[in-house]
């Protein structure tokens, strides 16, 4: 794979496949995030992208939504 | 015949709801857990020498302290220590799901695990090798399908078995890996002899892995100085190694302990549940089809709501009209009895007046219920997120709002979904403009009276978006001034859309159809009967009487009541908005409860020209008021005075009275103003 440069959820595109690194948010909100399935080394597919707008990602056979803001939070590789 | 309590547990979107109507039929209770405005379902079922009681905890996705919900749910099976917990487990996506199953299994408790909606699971190809994932997780499995009533005996069946073996020790655990174990077992010692107490109640390792976690809750339990300082240092320690917090590390690992049980024991020809929805997503949240698809649906309820409904209600009316008369009939002609007043304008005015609404108020319910049930109510928070961000709001806002077009009471309590202190307080004191079911009650009467057939659907449809575009103001406005602050973003499943089920939504509709009826026969009654007081008493004297024929004695012994007084009182302050003393009376009446406005105006013209029954409400407003007054009725009734209900609500949610009053006030003096503004253009216009 190389290493792949760290970047917001935000910016990936439609129909792409990403590994989840960090998240840069507060500790309840991670939780939240954690619980949900969003972990470290996670496989992430942007389902839709659409701007402006929330974000629709794919995570363990799950849909979910994520507000734009959430996505800048999420870095991924 | 022995008494078990049962609880439920389950992801949102797992189906828990489904299990919860299958186990119990239509036999529930719905309250509040106490101290909390969360929903407490309750319902019984009968089994094999069992009475069961089932509670349905709230749809979490886990147990920790930071929201309500999840508090509520293990507060509920920590303390009232239910003999089973049932884990529904949607079992097409099941590593998710099973997450919350770890937590009950560090919990200790009797645990069955339901693995619900197996159809899906089954037609995307997933095979679970049942009896080994049922050793490693140490609880019986059952499959069910709770939306075709499938499963229940097996699921009863487990559910007795369970609560007979009673709790037992697990033999596996989830191991956290050598650098957490190692703090654990240090803190579960020092538990283990300073806390005694809580070891006994809650399991020292428990207690070890939430104090880990950085429980807030947990932590507050505990007063043992060294406990805490371990704790402490234990908590740096692991940051330190891991550079990140130990409760993500904790996290991982249970899923890293799901993963390997499932690995074992769920096979895959790997083909997403997602498809034919995604299909569907492609057009409903579609970036430009979104929003008109979005506002087409909510014409499309109010027209049924309209029209449906409208039969029904003509047989209700028709209904209360032979009552009245029977009553009447009882008495000789021209009787003046109290009793006959009391009982044909106060209770059957009254009540009558709102139970004919009930037929509007269930399809509305209905179709509320389908939207929710189907899923497409979670995209509707995605369509409207756009908007919503704009106006310094998130899409999840929307959903209390849309519960607001039912009932503020309810929706008010669903802004708990709103993590953001400022969002939850802008959204509750916007939510009184949507226009709730009560509302209704009065557009429903006011609509027919001046428009036109065609006119009447869009005129609805019209008083509706209003509200939506005053709420977006208001909105806004609260968040530059007294609500400012950056608005946080949001997370929320996409559940796949479901064929909703007929059983489900019938439930849904009934109890709250049930609550609407509740109202109407207690607060509803009781106001009635007060209003009718305050409406024929004092009377006035026979010398004052004296000389009038009998239509003005009627309405000398009106304006000569208590409600005559008041409304005269202030009937200058209306006039600039096209009202008269009786609607005055009527909006008196409505801060009690919306709905009573229509029934107040049934009883102020039923009493003040008594000489011509045979005319309807609606002809009486026909012949006093201009279809400029009746929208003017309407824009008030949508803005102004949330009903005291809601005061007391708000009251409850944002713990404080000055925000409840502000709400009061400032709806009130914007309804003022708004009227008064279209009131005299419209004046102007007219000529």
């Amino acid at each position: 794979m190389g290493d792949k440069q760290l970047r917001p959820l935000s910016v990936v595109k439609e129909g792409e496949t990403v590994k989840l690194a960090t998240i840069n948010a507060g500790q309840g909100l991670k939780s939240r995030l954690t619980t949900m399935g969003l972990l470290p080394n996670v496989e992430i597919t942007v389902i839709n992208n659409s701007h402006p707008g929330p974000f629709v990602i794919s995570v363990k056979n799950s849909r979910m939504m994520l507000g734009r803001g959430m996505a800048h939070k999420i870095m991924v590789t | 015949m022995k008494k078990i309590t049962v609880a439920l547990a389950g992801n949102p979107n797992s189906g828990k709801t489904t299990i919860f109507n299958m186990l119990t039929g239509a036999r529930q209770h719905v309250g509040n857990y106490p101290g909390v405005t969360v929903e407490k379902k309750e319902g019984l079922c009968k089994y094999a020498g069992y009475e069961i009681t089932v509670v349905d905890l709230p749809g979490t996705y886990s147990l920790t302290a930071y929201s309500i919900e999840e508090l509520v749910a293990r507060n509920f099976i920590i303390e009232e220590q239910p003999n089973v917990v049932v884990d529904i487990v949607d079992a097409s996506n099941i590593e998710r799901n099973l997450y919350l199953a770890t937590q009950l299994m560090e919990m200790n408790v009797p645990l069955v695990l339901a693995f619900n909606m197996s159809d899906v699971a089954k037609q995307n190809g997933l095979v679970f090798d049942i009896d080994q994932l049922s050793k490693l997780l140490e609880a019986m499995i059952v499959t069910t399908v709770g939306n075709k009533g499938k499963g229940k005996i097996k699921l009863l069946d487990a559910i007795g078995e369970t609560a007979r073996q009673g709790r037992m020790e697990r033999t596996h655990k989830i191991s956290y890996g050598e650098e957490i174990e190692t703090e654990l077992t240090a803190i579960e010692t020092l538990i283990a002899g300073q806390e005694r107490r809580l070891a006994e109640k809650y399991g020292p390792r428990w207690l070890a892995v939430k104090l880990l976690e950085q429980d807030s809750d947990v932590a507050a339990k505990v007063h043992s100085k060294e406990v805490l300082d371990a704790v402490k240092a234990g908590v740096e320690h692991l940051k330190t190694i891991f550079a990140d917090e130990p409760e993500i590390i904790i996290a991982g690992r249970r899923y890293g302990f799901i993963s390997g049980a499932c690995q074992e024991t769920v096979k895959s020809t790997v083909e997403s549940r997602h498809t034919t929805s995604d299909m569907i997503d492609a057009v409903v949240i579609n970036r430009i089809l979104g929003l008109p698809i979005f506002l087409i649906l909510m014409l499309v309820v109010f027209l049924l709501t309209f029209k449906i409904g409208k039969f029904p209600m003509d047989w209700l009316e028709q209904f209360f009209g032979w009552a009245g008369k029977t009553i009447t009939g009882f008495w000789p002609a021209g009787s003046d009895s109290w009793l006959k007043s009391l009982l044909v304008d106060g209770v059957i005015g009254g009540v009558g007046g709102i139970i004919v609404f009930l037929p509007n108020i269930l399809l509305l319910f209905l179709a509320i219920a389908i939207l929710e049930d189907s899923g497409y109510m979670a995209r509707a928070a995605f369509v409207m997120d756009r908007i919503m961000h704009r106006i310094g709001l998130h899409g999840k806002s929307f959903i209390p709002m849309l519960i607001g077009f039912g009932c503020s009471i309810p929706a008010i309590m669903g802004t708990r979904i709103l993590e953001n202190r400022r969002n939850r307080f802008t959204t509750i004191m916007v939510i009184p403009l949507m226009s709730c079911g009560a509302r209704l009650a009065i557009y429903a009467l006011i609509i027919p009276a001046f428009f036109k057939e065609k006119w009447r659907a869009p005129m609805l449809w019209l008083i509706y978006l209003i509200g939506i575009a005053l709420a977006v103001i208001c909105a806004k406005i609260l968040r530059l001034t007294v609500f400012k602050g950056e608005t946080t973003s949001f997370v929320m499943e996409l559940p796949p859309y479901r064929r909703p089920t007929l059983k489900a939504v019938c439930i849904h509709m009934w109890q709250r159809g049930w609550m609407f009826l509740k109202r109407a026969g207690t607060i509803i009654l009781a106001i009635s009967i007060i209003l009718w007081a305050a409406m024929s008493y004092p009377r006035p004297s026979d010398e004052l009487l004296a000389g009038l024929n009998p239509e003005q004695a009627q309405q000398a012994k009106l304006e000569y009541s208590t409600v005559g007084r008041i409304g005269r009182a202030i009937e200058p302050a209306l006039k600039p908005l096209g009202f008269d003393w009786k609607i005055g009376t009527a909006l008196i009446g409505a801060t009690a409860a919306k709905e009573v406005f229509v029934s107040q105006l049934a009883i102020v013209y039923a009493v003040g020209s008594a000489g011509e029954q045979s005319q309807t409400l609606r002809e009486k407003l026909q012949a006093n008021y201009t279809p400029l007054t009746g929208f003017c009725i309407m824009l008030f009734c949508l803005i102004s005075t949330p009903c005291v209900a809601t005061v007391v609500m708000t009251k409850r949610e944002t713990n404080s009275w000055p925000w409840a009053l502000f709400q009061f006030a400032s709806l009130t003096i914007l309804a003022y103003i708004i009227t008064f503004i279209v009131y005299q253009l419209g004046s102007l216009i007219a000529g």
